[in-house]
Order: structure tokens, then sequence, then C-alpha cells
């Protein structure tokens, strides 16, 4: 069993207490030491502005052209916090009930409360960094609702969240390093971790531009270089975002937790065709709005406006009327499918329900308009009028954004959506200070696996960022540097650089030595099928089998038949591109292993041979209570070790949402 | 939504590196689905090159979905293409017919070298940024998220501004190559917070400088930029710049 060195104490003066205790560095020390974080997303532009601001000497690195580019920047819907600004019955508990609850009891309690304690200060904080969050007419913030919750908790910049937060963290990061505590380093891209004397201590990176590989030496390292869904090739991911510098230091010893676990996001825009290089979300806050529905009849080729009230089926409602729209996010996506793979669906490809707007246009928004105006018996049509001016403060961007892509007017025509890969709630594993097993080595963010279990809820990836980034790593990276203050920097001329760098190169140029036939998109797209297919939104046992051997035999070919124009020495994307899909691919295998080895359901991991009657996921508390953490041990081989969970103050039950 | 297929002939600027000169080269790709986002097209004649032994063009981009700012095309003459408020990767093919001749080049602008064919480096823009575009507040010591009000009307508009994804295509779109459009969005948006208030006279004084600096050109209000601004930021930022820093230059001793 491992150890997650879990304060003692009760569970709500955890967090508390280990700061009231944790070992301190004192401002002259914290000069002399270098800290290297890696991706410049909420987590990690949070965490290197928080660390350059208390004097750490920080090297922060991301392989896009600037820090303000991290996938981050795309969220939409909001940022939760305890707040109970609306007087609706909120507090620091009922966070972390519904984000324990929403997770389906398979995140650890004493990270989900702290979670939870410290939201209150990110919006604070944000607020103070001049991040323009909605306001009343009052000029106090605006809350709106979310998924999984039955309070008014997510803060929210329009649709836009994500950009503002980070542009907020970006700033910040940017004052570093203007004051010189902070050195950025763009278009470089972490392809080795650095480990002496079991401590991580540096890593070698490539130069995106130039080509030439770099060694950069850091007393710790901290990886905040997001989740892993572009291994089904088709997500919301950007294009960009990778398993590289993850999947490098599990493969120098840090443990893998929970890989299997994915969240598929029910609203998202479908697929229309092979052309297709990425999906496009929209946001989870529609949901508070949208009424999500499929015609009664099966095969119904009638255009939706056409389809009379009695004739649709609000599914969602029907399932669940306590939530309706606003199920958790991995229950929503499987009641789609459901409903799809039943007959149900629409659009051309058939794999789509609406998402429908008309109702709560009318009758909330317009309604309200038409009252504060004081028209008496407002026809249908200023009805409509008025509820779109509304509308169109609440979502324009992501209206604006449905109709260049598809070409239709969301206004007028409900939405087609479909689910798509989202987020990953597997990453490294880490343990209560956010410590992989690899000393000295972090994983802050998406690229941890620790506080969303088997579901994320929605507007808790960027409170879970930010909240590693501002308010925990400055704590608990003290209390291992504390112990290091006599270390002087490594020169990076220290055999174990020498040989870091030495493995990088001779992959490179194996890579780029096979000239083979096949590009590495097409490698991409074929991982990306057998993931979705088979390591998707439903799992079983003879699929995953099959596509280990197929990842197994992918694997095998890529290596012996891709393509990669262009040189070693220059700027090439398809170069840096095979990097990071020769890692999903080996990746994609141990998802696969993690989801048959859980032979239970769980949140978004959905084992077909555990369901109830009804098709909800069916836990086994007995068998399947811990965190899978794989030990890479070499070539297709992994070792499991189990983190128990221990739950003090929730009492697990089968979650209910009707 | 009808969709149709259709062949075209690109004309693409190709650079090595930034000490090499350029040239454009003519490609043609078909069937392409009216489906497809630009950069999809692009994917599709990157494919084909390198079927074909070639070496694929390099160009920038992301996020896919119009926030991050990393794509960068000057697309028949206009900075994200024919679309207005729309960025590169927004971009559809239901834009072109059937036959259409594209060009395709990247931003130009002396404080934006060329590194490689489409792709342009805009460090420029972070290190003005740098220069003042932030509030200097350390973590931890904030108060109350609401213990400012801010009045809605003030809010929506540091927001409006704050939209900026920082993509340069308001310098492309210059004659003068000016990053006005830019760095008063940012001004702006700090400026409208009374949290921005304290440092909002170094801060414009210390952004202009910066902006100088790295050649960018000045600003003669031809408006250029507004029209192409995938973001729709408004040119009463340049408005509100130029009286910040007329305050400003008026009081601070520098």
């Amino acid at each position: 069993m491992l150890d997650s060195k879990i304060p003692a104490g009760p569970l709500e003066k955890k967090w508390e207490d280990y700061k009231g205790h944790v070992k301190l560095v004192n401002p002259a020390n914290k000069r002399k030491l270098e800290v290297i974080v890696v991706g410049t997303g909420l987590a990690g532009a949070s965490a290197a502005a928080a660390l350059g601001e208390l004097g750490y000497q920080v090297k922060a690195y991301c392989f896009q052209d600037s820090p303000r580019r991290a996938h981050s920047i795309a969220a939409q819907g909001g940022i939760n916090a305890a707040k109970n600004y609306q007087n609706d019955g909120d507090s620091v508990f009922r966070l972390f009930y519904d984000t324990i609850k929403g997770g389906d009891y398979r995140a650890r309690e004493a990270n989900v409360h702290r979670l939870a304690e410290v939201s209150v200060n990110i919006i604070d904080q944000c607020v103070a960094q001049g991040v323009p969050f909605a306001r009343e007419y009052g000029g106090l913030l605006n809350n709106r609702s979310f998924g999984g919750t039955q309070v008014k908790r997510t803060f929210y910049a329009a649709g836009q969240t994500g950009q503002q937060l980070l542009i907020g963290a970006y700033q910040a990061l940017e004052r570093q390093v203007a004051l010189g505590n902070v050195k950025m380093y763009s278009r470089h891209e972490m392809l080795e971790l650095v480990v002496i004397d079991g401590k991580a201590r540096g890593i070698i990176c490539r130069n995106l531009v130039t080509g030439e590989l770099e060694r950069h030496f850091g007393h710790a390292v901290l990886l905040c270089s997001g989740g892993y869904g572009n291994v089904f090739y088709l997500s919301t991911n950007a294009m960009g975002s990778n398993v590289t510098a993850a999947w490098k230091a599990h493969k120098k010893g840090a443990f893998f937790g929970n890989p299997c676990f994915t969240q598929i996001h029910p609203t998202c825009i479908p697929v229309t065709g092979d052309h297709q290089s990425k999906l496009t979300l929209m946001s989870e806050s529609l949901r508070n709005d949208g009424r999500i529905w499929v015609p009664k009849k099966k095969d119904d080729n009638r255009r939706a406006n056409d389809i009379p009230e009695d004739e649709r089926d609000y599914y969602l409602e029907r399932r669940y009327p306590a939530f309706g729209n606003l199920v958790p996010r991995d229950v929503a996506s499987r009641a789609a499918k459901e409903r799809c793979d039943a007959g149900y669906g629409v659009g051309t490809t058939k794999q789509a329900v609406y998402l429908d707007f008309k109702y709560n246009l009318i009758n909330k928004y317009g309604r309200a308009e038409a009252n504060k105006q004081g028209i008496t018996n407002p026809d249908q049509e200023t009805l409509i009028r008025l509820g779109k001016e509304v509308v169109k403060e609440e979502y324009g961007n992501l209206f604006d954004m449905y109709e260049k892509i598809t070409g239709e007017n969301p206004y007028e025509v409900p939405m087609r959506i479909y689910p798509a890969v989202h987020y990953t709630m597997g990453g490294l594993w880490v343990d209560y200070e956010l410590m992989t097993s690899v000393k000295g080595l972090y994983a802050l963010g998406e690229c941890n696996f620790s506080d969303h279990g088997a579901n994320r809820l929605g507007a808790s990836a960027l409170m879970q960022g930010l909240a590693d980034g501002y308010f925990v790593i400055p704590y608990t990276l003290g209390n291992y540097l504390a112990d290091d203050i006599a270390t002087k920097p490594i020169p990076t001329t220290h055999e174990a650089f020498e040989a870091a760098e030495k493995s990088v190169r001779e992959r490179i140029d194996t890579l780029m030595n096979i000239k083979g036939k096949q590009s590495v998109e097409s490698f991409h797209k074929r991982l990306g099928k057998i993931m979705w297919n088979k390591c998707g939104m439903a799992r079983n046992e003879q699929g995953l089998k099959e596509a280990i051997v197929e990842i197994q035999e992918l694997k095998k070919e890529f290596w012996q038949d891709v393509r990669i124009p262009g040189e070693v020495g220059e700027m090439n994307p398809e170069l840096d591109k095979a990097n990071r899909v020769a890692d999903f691919i080996e990746l994609g295998e141990l998802m696969c292993r993690d989801a048959l080895e859980r032979a239970e359901s769980c949140g978004g991991h959905f084992r077909e041979e555990s369901q109830t009657e009804e098709g909800e996921a069916l836990r086994h508390d007995d068998r399947f209570m811990f965190v899978s953490a794989w030990e890479y041990k070499g070539d297709s081989d992994w070792n499991l070790n189990k983190e128990e969970l221990k739950y003090e103050m929730i009492k697990p039950t089968q979650r209910n949402y009707k | 939504m009808e969709h149709y297929n259709m062949n075209l002939t690109l004309k693409v600027w190709k650079q090595k590196n930034k000490d090499t000169r350029g040239s454009f080269e003519t490609f043609h790709v078909k069937d392409i689905s009216s489906e497809m986002s630009f950069l999809e097209m692009f994917d599709v004649l990157n494919e084909q090159l390198i079927e074909e032994g070639k070496e694929p063009i390099a160009f920038d981009h992301d996020c896919r979905e119009g926030i991050c700012g990393m794509c960068s095309m000057y697309i028949n003459g206009r900075p994200h293409g024919p679309w207005h408020g729309t960025t590169t990767c927004q971009l559809h093919m239901r834009a072109f017919k059937d036959g259409d001749t594209i060009v395709v080049e990247p931003w130009r602008a002396n404080a934006f070298p060329v590194l490689k064919d489409l792709m342009v480096d805009r460090d420029a823009f972070d290190r003005i940024i740098q220069a003042g575009g932030f509030i200097s507040v350390n973590t931890g010591n904030a108060q109350d998220g609401n213990s400012i009000p801010i009045e809605k009307e003030k809010a929506d508009q540091a927001f409006a501004a704050a939209a900026c994804i920082g993509c340069g295509a308001c310098v492309a779109a210059c004659k003068n190559s000016s990053a006005m459009l830019f760095v008063s969005a940012k001004v702006s948006h700090l400026a409208l917070l009374p949290q921005g208030d304290p440092e909002k006279k170094t801060r414009v004084l210390n952004m202009i400088a910066q902006m100088d600096k790295e050649g960018f050109g000045a600003c003669t209000n031809t408006g250029a930029c507004e029209a192409v601004c995938p973001k729709e930021i408004s040119l009463d930022n340049i408005a509100r710049l130029n009286k910040e820093y007329l305050s400003a230059a008026a009081v601070i001793d520098k």
C-alpha cells in the first residue's frame, strides 16, 4: 500500500494544522533554490508566479509561443467556490461533499476538503488581479449553476472564464519575469526527466525553434503539463496537448494513477467526417438553460422545430427528475449514448441529440424581461426577442462559435450535440503534498490524479489548477526544499544529464531514421479509433483485451513505418508530433490495462459487465475502493500498486440524482 | 446545412527560417469539404505533402476553437481571412467556392520576424505585458471578492477589452504595424477596474515605451485593426489609452 502522507487529525483541521507545522525556507535561502515548472496553464502559471513572488528562482517552460496560449484558456463555463454569496445553502462542506459524490467515491477525502477550503481564496485572488468576472447591477459578483450540484456557486466571465483566469495568472507570471524571479522558456518541450540520487534534479528539453537539446537544472521539478485526452485523437483538447512530460516522468519512476478515468463531456459539437481534427465543447453552463431531448419516435426525420412538444422525449428530465438537465457529466453522456444506440439519435449521422434553448428563452428570460419592462400579455414574438437579448449576453460567444462551425443558428434551431473526450481525471499519482513517487517531482492540476475521483464536476478543473498553484504548492514545496538548502546547483555536465540527453538524442535519431511510409497523423488517428471504440464511453473485458493487442501491434508498426520529413536541427512540427504520439501509444495500452483491471463501473469508467438494473454505474467498494498506481517496469510491463481510500467523513452510497 | 466539395489552388508563403528569404509556392488540393475548417484544409494539404515525400507547411495553431490566439494566417490580404470576428481556426471552408485561388501569408511586421513558413515570433507582445500589463498583487493577501463593488457597465467594458487573445492580427492589418489596439485593450481592461487604479499612470507609460522599443509603428487611427480583430476589440480602447497616456504624461516626470 502507498503512503499518501495525509496529516493526522480531523478532516476540517488537516490543512490548517499542516500549514501551521510545515517546514519553512527563509527568504535568503529561497533565492538560492531553483524550481522548474513545466507547462504554463492555470496550474503552471499560478505556481510559477506564486513561487517567484516568494523569491524562488523559477524556470518555466511551455511548448506554445507564449504562456498565455495554454489550453486552460479554452475553459468556458466557470470556476466553483464555496462563497455562498447566493444565500442558497452552500458551504465548504457542501462543495467537498458534491465533489466526492460527483467523483463516485474514488477521490481522496483530505485533498478534496483542502480544495474546497481554498476555493474561496481563489476568487478573492483573481478579483484582486483584475479578472473581470460577471457582476450584478449592484456591482457584486454573479453566479450560475453547474452539473451535479443544487446550489449556484459557479463564478464566470461569459463563456470565457478559463481565458480570463489564465490571463490573470499569465499577467502575474509576466510580472515575475519582469522582476527577474522567473525565466520563461516558450517553444520548449520537455523530453526527459533527470534523476540524481533518487531525486528529480532537472529536465532535458528541445528548443522547438532551433531543434537543439538543452539541459536545465532545478532543485525540484513541477509538472503542470495538463491531461492526456488527445490519446483519443479527437477530443476537446488543444492540438498540442500531450502526455509526454508526464510519461517521461512515469518511465523514470513516477506512478500513474487511475489512467483509465476519462471524462466524456456530454455537450460537444458532433463529428462531421474523417477530416475532423478536434471537437469543440459547448459549455456545460448551457445545460442551465438548454433542455436536452430526442424524438419519441425512432428514426424521426422531421426537422427539430416541426416535432411537436408531446412527441419529444426530454430523457434527462424523465430519468432524473431531481437534477434534470443538470446531472453530472458521466451520467448525461451515457444517457445520450443510450438514446442514440437505441435508434433515437438525430442529424445525418444519428449520433447526436438536441440541446434546445427555446423553452427558457421564452419562458424564463423573455417573460422576466417582459415583466421588468411592464409589458402585459406579451406575444410569442416579443418574448423571443426579449429572451434572445439576455441569452446573447450570457452565452453569445458560444452561440456564435456554434454557428461558425455548423452553419446553423442556435437561436432558431436547437443545437445538435454529442459526448466527446474532454478531461482526464487520471494522472501522475501524488501524495497530499502533490509529490509524485519520485522525490522532488511534483504534479499539479490536470496532470495529477488527485481530486476528482472517477468523474470531475463542471467548473472544478479551473478551481483545482489554481488551488494547486496559488495555495498548495507554495507550502508543500517549502517542506521539501527546507532540507535542500545546502545543495548547490548541480552542473549540467553531471553524468545523469549526459545520459538523459543521450537517450533523447538516440530516440530522435531512431525516429528520423525510420523513413517509413505512413504519417504521424495517420497513426494517431488509428490509435484514437481503438481507444474510442474499446476504451471509451463503455468498456468490456473482451474489447479491452483486443485493444491491448491492437495497440501493441500499432506500436510495432509505428516504429517500423512512420515517416517524418525535415531535419533534426531545425523547427520540425512533425518530429514534435511523432515524439508525442509515440508516448500516447504506450499510454493507451496502460489505460486499457487499468480499465481491464478495474472490473467495476464508477463515474466515467463504465464497465458494461457492472451496471444496475436501470443501467447506472455499479461500483464494487469491497474490491475496488483504491487508487490504482501503476509502476513502470519496462516495455509493456507494469506493476500495480494500490492506495486504499478511507472515507472518514462521507459514507459512500450508490449515487442518486433521481 | 448544405455541404459541397471543392478543388482549390493555394499560394502559400514558404520560408526555411529567420535568416533565409522566402517565396510563394503553389499547391493544389482536391475534394475539400465545405464543412472543414480552414486549418483542417491545411491538414489535408500537409498529409498530401508528406505522402509525396515533401516537407509540410509549418503554421501555428493550438486550441482550434478561437481562443488561444496562436493561429495567424494572412488570407487573401486579410488577417484571419474573410469572415468578420473570426480566427483562422474558426474560418470554415463554406467561405470559399470550387475553383478559388487562396493566397496565404504569415503576419508581416518588423516586430514579428518569420520563424518558418507561416509561423512568426510574437515574443514582443509578452515583453509589452511584462512592462506593465498586470496588477501588482502577490498571492495570498487579497480581500474578499465582494468587498469592492464594481459598476456592471465598467466590469462589462473591462471584460470586452480583456477578451483580446493576443494573436497579432491588429498589427498585421495595420499599414504602420502598430500594436496600439493590443496595448490599449490591456490598458483599458486594467484602468477600468478599481484594482488597476494605483498603477494606471506607470502602466500606460511603460507599456507604450516598450511598444516603441519593440519596433511597432505609430497609430494613425485608420481602424484596420478593429475591422479584422477576431474578438472585435473596439477602437474606443485606443481613445481611452490616449486619454490615460496624456493624463499620465502630464503629471509624471520621466
